[in-house]
C-alpha cells in the first residue's frame, strides 16, 4: 500500500517535465501550416443573401480574408481601418466567426459594410480548418486563392505598409496618400 | 545611495532566512534547544530587513528616482503619489519584494500568535518558510534585482505605469490576492513540520484551521477584487474570463475550500488526516505554480509579467525543490495505519467528503484546461486555446452538484445521522424553496427561464439550509428564549461563507442570462432603450487629467419622468506611453448595473458606444465579500485562543523532540 503514496509524487514529476519543455516553447508563435495552401474548401451561407458559397467565390485575388464576429471588441478598433482599406480598392472577404448572423448583419448596417461577402461561419468550421486562433485575423490569399500571409489581431496602417502592401502594390502608394488618421489609435 | 541599503538589506534578510531555515532545524533534530527558540528572532529579522528593502525601494518610486530601472520602467513624474506607490508591485521586480514582504509578515505573525503552541513545533513550522524565503529572495536578487540602477544614462522620465494598472482597484488587488497565496504557506509549513515531527493528530488540524481560513478568506477577497476590477477597467463588462492568470489564482482558491472544509473533518474526528495534508501541500503548491505561470512566459495572457526564460527555470527548480521534497517527504511519512474512527455513509463526515470530492475534482479540471494548450504544444500538436465553453460546460454542473449537500451540510451530525432526520429537518423549507423557483422568475423576468429557477432553487437551498441552523442554534420555539451565545464567530463566519457563495451563484446566473447589450454608433441627440431605460448622449467633451486627455460622453439616463443618472464614460490617451483607455461609467444598485463604454470615433462627432444593462452582477462581488469576511471572522473563535493556554508547558508536549 506504501506505493499508493507517491502517486502523487509521481505526477507532479510528470508536470515538472512538461514545465521544463514548455519553458522552451515560444506560446506566441503560432504556426504557418497553412502557408502556400489552398483555402480550405466549405460551403457555407453567405451573411447577408443567405446563399451557399464555397472557396471558389474568394476570387479574384490577391484578397485579404478578414476573421472577425461581433463579440469580438478589437474587431471594432480595426473595423474603420477595413473601411478605408475597402474604399481604396483592396478586396476584403468577411469570415464572420462563431457569430450570431442577426447581429453581425446588424454590425454591417451600423458601421458600414467593408466586405465584398462573408462567410457565416456559425459553428466555427471553416475557422477551424483554417486554423483560426482568435479574432480578428487577416489572411492573404494570392491570385490563385492560396494563402500567403496570416496576421493574428488588429489590422492596422502600419502593419499593412510592413506586412501585407507588398501583395498590393498598386494601391500601398494610394494607401499611403489617403491614410485616414482614424487608423492610428 | 537608498537603494543600495535596499539591496543590502535584501541581502541581509536573505542572511537571515538562511538561518532561521537551518538552525532552528538543526535543533529540532539534535534536541537543541536554545537552536529552537532562535526561530521567532531570525523570523523577526527577516521581516524587519525585507520592511527596509521594501521601504528603500518606496522611496525610490515616490521621489522619482528614474536611475532605478523598476522606477524607470514603471512610473512617471506625472502620475498621482498614490499610483507611484503602488506602481512598486505593478511589475515583476516589485511584486516579488511585495510576495517576500508579506510572507515575512506571515513569518511574524505565526511566531507571535503560536507562544503557546511546543515550541519545537513553532520552530519547524518557521523553518520551513525560511527555506521559502530562502527561494523567493534568491529568485529576486539572483534573477530580479528591483535595485538595479541605470547608469551611468539616467531617464530624464519614466515609461509610465500601465495606464491599466492606475485605478484604486489594483492599489489593493495584489496585497489581498498574495496575503492569500501566501497565507497558503502557513498550513503548509504546518503539514510539512507534522509530517517531519510525526505527529498528525487533531491539535496540528486545530493550529492550521485559523491560519488556513485567514489565508483562504483573502484570496477569496483577492479575487473577488480582481473580477470587479476586471468589470470596470477592462471596458467590456465581463467579471471572469478563465484567462490562465485568473485561473492561477482561483485552483489555490478551490484546493484551499477543500482544505477548509478537511480541517474541520480532522480536527473534530481526527479521520482524513493524511488527505488533509495533501491538500495542504497541493493549495500552497498551486499557489507557486501560479507564480511560475505568471513569470515564466510559458503561457499567454492578458496580464502576464513580462516572461523571461531564466527565471522560469529559476522558479521551475524551486518549484520541483519545494513541491518534489514536500510529496516526497509524505510518501515517506504520512500515516499509513487507517484511523479506527468509524463513520457511517450518512454523516456529516461524508457530506463533506463530497465537498472535498467536488471541489479537488473543480481543481483538476481547471488545471486541465489551463495547461492543456502547453501539453499540446509541447507535443507538437498544433496550437490550441482553451476557452470559456471548456471551463463553463464543466465546472458549473460541479457547483451545481456541490449545492445540494451545502444546505445539510451544517445541519447534520458527525459520525452517524439519518436521511430521515435530515428530510424532517429539510421538507419544508425545501418546499418553500421549489416553489419559490418557480414563482420568482415569473415575478422578475416576466418569462420563465430554466437557468434562473435552477438557481434560485439552488442557492436558496443553501440559504435555507444557513437559515434553518441559525434557527436551530438560536432555539426558536424552545420557550427558553433566544440563545445568542450560540452564535459563535465560527459558526457565524461559515453562515456568511455559504450565504456568499448562494449570492455569487444566483448573480452569475442572472447576470448570464438575463444581460442586455447593444453595440451603436451614437451621435449628440441620439436616444435609445435598453432594459427599460432610456439612454440620451446629451454632449461630448475633451477634459484634460493630470497624466492624460479624455474624451467623454455624456449620458442622460431616465426611467420614465425620473432622471436615474447622468454617466460619463471617456475614452483617454496617456501622454507617456500614447496608450488608449477605456473608463466605463457604470450606474450601480443592488439589482442592476447600467454600464456604458466608449469605443471609437467612428466619424465626425459619432463614436461608437456599448451599452449595457447588468442585473444582480453586484451579487457576484457582495458574495465574494462575505464569502471573505466570512472566513476572517472564524478566526475571532474562542476555541482557537484557548488552544494558546492549554499548552502552557511547551517542552513536555513536545513529543517531536524525543524521537
Amino acid at each position: 500500500m506504501r506505493v499508493k503514496r507517491f502517486i502523487p509524487l509521481a505526477v507532479f514529476a510528470l508536470l515538472a517535465l512538461l514545465l521544463f519543455k514548455g519553458l522552451s516553447i515560444d506560446p506566441t508563435a503560432l504556426p504557418a501550416a497553412r502557408l502556400g495552401q489552398p483555402f480550405p474548401d466549405f460551403s457555407q451561407p453567405e451573411l447577408l443573401t443567405e446563399e451557399l458559397i464555397d472557396a471558389s467565390a474568394l476570387r479574384p485575388g490577391p484578397a485579404l480574408v478578414n476573421v472577425w464576429a461581433t463579440w469580438c471588441y478589437s474587431c471594432r478598433v480595426e473595423h474603420p481601418y477595413l473601411l478605408a482599406l475597402a474604399e481604396q480598392g483592396v478586396p476584403i472577404y468577411g469570415l464572420n466567426y462563431k457569430d450570431d448572423s442577426e447581429k453581425a448583419r446588424q454590425w454591417l448596417a451600423d458601421l458600414g459594410d467593408p466586405y465584398r461577402l462573408n462567410i457565416a461561419d456559425r459553428d466555427g468550421t471553416v475557422g477551424l480548418d483554417l486554423g483560426v486562433y482568435g479574432a480578428p485575423e487577416t489572411y492573404v490569399l494570392g491570385a490563385d486563392g492560396v494563402i500567403l500571409h496570416r496576421h493574428v489581431g488588429v489590422l492596422d496602417q502600419a502593419v499593412f505598409e510592413q506586412d501585407i502592401g507588398q501583395w498590393f502594390p498598386a494601391l500601398a502608394k494610394l494607401g499611403q496618400a489617403n491614410a485616414p488618421e482614424s487608423s492610428a489609435q | 545611495m537608498i537603494p543600495e541599503i535596499g539591496h543590502l538589506a535584501l541581502i541581509i534578510a536573505f542572511v537571515f532566512a538562511t538561518g532561521l531555515a537551518v538552525i532552528p532545524m538543526w535543533g529540532a533534530v539534535r534536541g537543541n534547544i536554545a537552536a529552537l527558540n532562535l526561530a521567532p528572532t531570525l523570523a523577526m529579522g527577516v521581516l524587519v530587513f525585507v520592511s527596509i528593502a521594501f521601504a528603500m525601494l518606496a522611496i525610490s518610486f515616490l521621489d522619482d528616482d528614474f536611475s532605478v530601472a523598476v522606477v524607470a520602467a514603471n512610473s512617471n513624474s506625472l502620475l498621482p503619489p498614490i499610483f507611484k506607490f503602488s506602481a512598486l508591485w505593478g511589475n515583476h521586480e516589485g511584486s516579488l519584494l511585495l510576495w517576500v514582504l508579506i510572507l515575512s509578515g506571515w513569518m511574524a505573525a505565526v511566531s507571535w500568535f503560536s507562544q503557546g503552541l511546543p515550541r519545537v513545533m513553532v520552530a519547524r513550522v518557521l523553518s520551513v518558510m525560511g527555506m521559502i524565503a530562502i527561494g523567493f529572495l534568491a529568485f529576486s536578487l539572483l534573477t530580479s534585482n528591483p535595485f538595479e540602477r541605470l547608469l551611468p544614462n539616467i531617464p530624464l522620465d519614466g515609461n509610465d505605469l500601465n495606464p491599466l494598472l492606475q485605478d484604486p482597484g489594483l492599489i489593493i488587488h495584489p496585497p489581498l490576492l498574495y496575503m492569500g497565496y501566501v497565507g497558503l504557506s502557513v498550513p503548509f509549513a504546518f503539514a510539512i513540520a507534522a509530517l517531519l515531527g510525526g505527529r498528525l493528530d487533531a491539535s496540528w488540524a486545530r493550529w492550521s484551521r485559523p491560519w488556513t481560513n485567514v489565508a483562504w478568506g483573502f484570496l477569496s477577497l483577492g479575487i473577488m477584487l480582481g473580477s470587479w476590477w476586471a468589470y470596470y477597467e477592462l471596458g467590456w463588462g465581463g467579471w471572469w474570463f478563465w484567462d490562465p492568470v485568473e485561473n492561477a489564482s482561483f485552483m489555490p482558491w478551490l484546493m484551499g475550500t477543500a482544505l477548509v472544509h478537511s480541517l474541520a473533518v480532522t480536527e473534530k474526528r481526527g479521520v482524513f488526516r493524511a488527505w488533509t495534508v495533501l491538500l495542504a501541500i497541493f493549495a500552497f503548491s498551486l499557489s507557486l505554480l501560479g507564480t511560475f505561470l505568471v513569470r515564466s512566459g510559458v503561457l499567454t495572457s492578458v496580464h502576464a509579467f513580462a516572461s523571461d526564460p531564466e527565471r522560469g527555470l529559476f522558479i521551475l527548480i524551486f518549484l520541483a525543490l519545494v513541491i518534489g521534497g514536500s510529496l516526497l517527504l509524505y510518501a515517506l511519512r504520512a500515516p499509513t495505519v487507517a484511523s479506527r474512527i468509524n463513520y457511517t455513509a450518512v454523516s456529516r463526515e461524508s457530506l463533506l467528503m463530497v465537498n472535498n470530492l467536488v471541489f479537488t475534482v473543480s481543481t483538476i479540471i481547471v488545471l486541465l484546461g489551463t495547461l492543456f494548450p502547453l501539453v499540446m504544444d509541447a507535443f507538437s500538436l498544433g496550437k490550441y486555446s482553451v476557452g470559456p465553453p471548456y471551463f463553463n460546460a464543466v465546472f458549473v454542473p460541479l457547483m451545481a452538484l456541490v449545492m445540494p449537500f451545502m444546505a445539510i451540510g451544517p445541519l447534520s451530525r458527525w459520525r452517524e445521522d439519518s436521511a430521515a432526520r435530515w428530510l424532517h429537518e429539510l421538507l419544508v423549507p425545501g418546499a418553500v424553496v421549489v416553489v419559490f423557483a418557480v414563482a420568482v422568475p415569473f415575478l422578475f423576468g416576466g418569462e420563465f427561464n430554466v437557468w434562473i429557477a435552477l438557481a434560485v432553487l439552488l442557492a436558496g437551498w443553501v440559504a435555507v439550509g444557513v437559515l434553518k441552523d441559525l434557527w436551530r442554534r438560536l432555539g426558536v420555539g424552545s420557550g427558553y428564549g433566544l440563545r445568542w451565545q450560540a452564535l459563535t464567530p465560527s459558526f457565524l463566519g461559515m453562515a456568511m461563507a455559504h450565504l456568499g457563495f448562494a449570492a455569487v451563484v444566483m448573480g452569475a446566473v442572472v447576470v448570464t442570462q438575463l444581460n442586455e447589450e447593444r453595440d451603436l454608433l451614437m451621435e449628440v441627440g441620439d436616444v435609445e432603450f435598453l432594459g427599460g431605460y432610456r439612454f440620451e448622449l446629451t454632449g461630448l467633451s475633451r477634459e484634460a487629467g493630470p497624466n492624460y486627455m479624455a474624451d467623454q460622453a455624456v449620458f442622460e439616463v431616465t426611467q420614465g419622468d425620473q432622471v436615474i443618472a447622468t454617466l460619463i464614460p471617456e475614452k483617454r490617451r496617456y501622454f507617456a506611453s500614447g496608450q488608449m483607455m477605456t473608463e466605463a461609467a457604470i450606474d450601480a444598485s443592488v439589482w442592476r448595473d447600467l454600464y456604458i463604454a466608449l469605443g471609437e470615433p467612428i466619424e465626425e462627432g459619432a463614436w461608437a458606444v456599448r451599452l449595457q444593462f447588468k442585473p444582480m452582477v453586484r451579487w457576484l462581488w457582495l458574495g465574494g465579500a462575505l464569502i471573505g469576511f466570512g472566513a476572517l471572522l472564524t478566526v475571532a473563535d474562542r476555541r482557537y485562543r484557548r488552544q494558546s493556554t492549554r499548552h502552557s508547558a511547551p517542552l513536555a508536549e513536545a513529543s517531536g523532540l524525543a524521537r
